[in-house]
């Protein structure tokens, strides 16, 4: 059993992007601010801080989370992959990415990370969505600049440009595989 | 915000949860999916001496089909259960429902027990809950029961629950050849509905209507549908006998009429 008294820090280890990382907290730190202040990586961004805005989200195995509504602790041992993760080491953009900028999907940039790893975690699971099925997904985020059309232009082309999602065509369309 | 501080426990077993809930009693919460409690939590308006983290116990994590009985353990989290294969053949409503739980993302990692442990008014879960007829199984150091759905949910975020049970399953009694529809509104889709409306027809005609968001707690009815009149004139009567309640997101007056104009759709998409 792990305990963890409220004025204790203790030592959170997990997988970042593929690396075994640890930092001290306290069970009170949300994963959101352990991975920006404790682990330097500050691609998650945070809105709302209560869930509603989705731009903190972040995957953990493998599945789409607020990581606002995660506390730190909760996260330990287990793999975690932010906006850090996507784009090659040459800083080549990935196909989401990439399609986000050739639609103009953003302008300050602020929902991007959220919306692109919930969809990361979403095309995987729904290579081929149809567009009510991507704006519903979509509806777990604000943003204030887009409008979100480009948004939803953008995640089409890159579901229907992937070659992984060509080869996936079998996998079927139901969005909640967990 | 940030919440305030709290000890954190996450037991490898469900008779430490129960040891440790007998020794904490109201001090304790309890964290599965957090979806409903971290909210809470950052925004301050809770202040626990315990978080008990239960989403690592595997026996908590199972859905069983068993006897014509779907039940759910309290690591279960929403999406889990959606993508249960057979769950559209199993309990029609559940699956229709359940796609209006919170976003793809919260629902990700919040669970169907925590949804309806947390009991806010107009949230799905508990609605379908009230509309299965099924029931809550608590556990304590003093035992077992299962209580059923409406003797669990007493009023806004108040339920049967003792400060030191906790909640190990709900019970969906299946019902595989029934015709549904569920409906809400929502400023946005996924946000928290200002009125939900459920309908389940038998196959001798009857149609039971549930709401959610008209009053401190799921409602349920059964309403004779003759004709399209004769419906409205039961919906139009029990929207006044709810009354609903004013809040910042729609008066008791706009609540009856959306009422009156969701039952009237769902009651004539079970009855085609």
């Amino acid at each position: 059993m792990r305990a963890v008294k409220g004025d204790q820090k203790t030592r959170i280890a997990l997988t970042l992007n593929g690396r075994k990382l640890a930092a001290e907290a306290e069970p009170r730190l949300l994963l959101s601010d352990f991975l920006r202040h404790g682990l330097g990586a500050t691609g998650t961004h945070v809105g709302c801080e209560h869930g509603v805005c989705g731009a903190c989200t972040v995957l953990v195995d493998g599945v789409a989370v607020r990581s606002c509504l995660t506390l730190a602790v909760q996260a330990e041992g287990r793999e975690v992959r932010t906006v850090e993760s996507l784009a090659a080491p040459d800083g080549a953009l990935n196909p989401l990415q990439a399609a986000f900028r050739d639609h103009h999907a953003l302008q300050c940039g602020f929902c991007t990370p959220g919306i692109l790893m919930s969809f990361t975690d979403f095309l995987s699971r729904t290579p081929h969505p149809s567009e009510a099925q991507i704006r519903e997904v979509l509806s777990g985020h604000l943003c204030r600049c887009t409008g979100y059309a480009n948004i939803v232009a953008a995640i089409k082309e890159a579901a229907s440009s992937s070659p992984a999602s060509r080869s996936d065509a079998e996998e079927g369309d139901h969005p909640e595989r967990a | 915000m940030k919440p305030r501080p709290f000890d954190y426990v996450r037991p490898d077993t469900v008779d430490e949860v129960l040891a440790l809930l007998a020794e904490h009693g109201d001090e304790a919460r309890i964290l599965a999916g957090g979806q409903s409690l971290i909210p809470m939590l950052n925004l301050r308006l809770i202040d626990p001496a315990v978080l008990i983290d239960i989403s690592r116990i595997a026996e908590l994590d199972t859905i069983r089909s068993d006897g014509g009985v779907l039940e759910v353990g309290a690591a279960v989290t929403q999406n889990k259960l959606l993508a249960r294969p057979n769950l559209a053949q199993e309990s029609a409503l559940l699956a229709a429902g359940l796609p209006f739980v919170g976003h793809f993302q919260t629902r990700n990692k919040g669970t169907v027990c925590g949804s309806i442990a947390h009991a806010d008014p107009s949230s799905e879960l508990p609605l379908l809950l009230a509309m299965y007829g099924g029931e809550v199984v608590l556990h304590s150091q003093r035992g077992i029961r299962a209580v059923p759905a409406k003797d669990f949910h007493k009023d806004m975020l108040t339920t049967a629950r003792e400060p030191d049970e906790l909640i190990v399953a709900v019970r969906f009694p299946e019902r595989p050849r029934e015709r549904v529809a569920f409906r809400e509104i929502a400023r946005r889709h996924g946000d928290f509905a200002i009125i939900a409306v459920a309908a389940a027809a038998g196959a001798n005609g009857a149609v039971t209507l549930g709401v959610g968001g008209m009053a401190g707690r799921p409602v349920t009815r059964a309403v004779a549908v003759h004709d399209a009149a004769s419906a409205a004139d039961a919906i139009g009567q029990w929207a006044e006998e709810l009354e609903g309640y004013d809040d910042l997101h729609a008066s008791a007056t706009m609540r009856r009429d959306m009422l009156r104009k969701l039952a009237a759709n769902v009651v004539a998409e079970v009855a085609q």
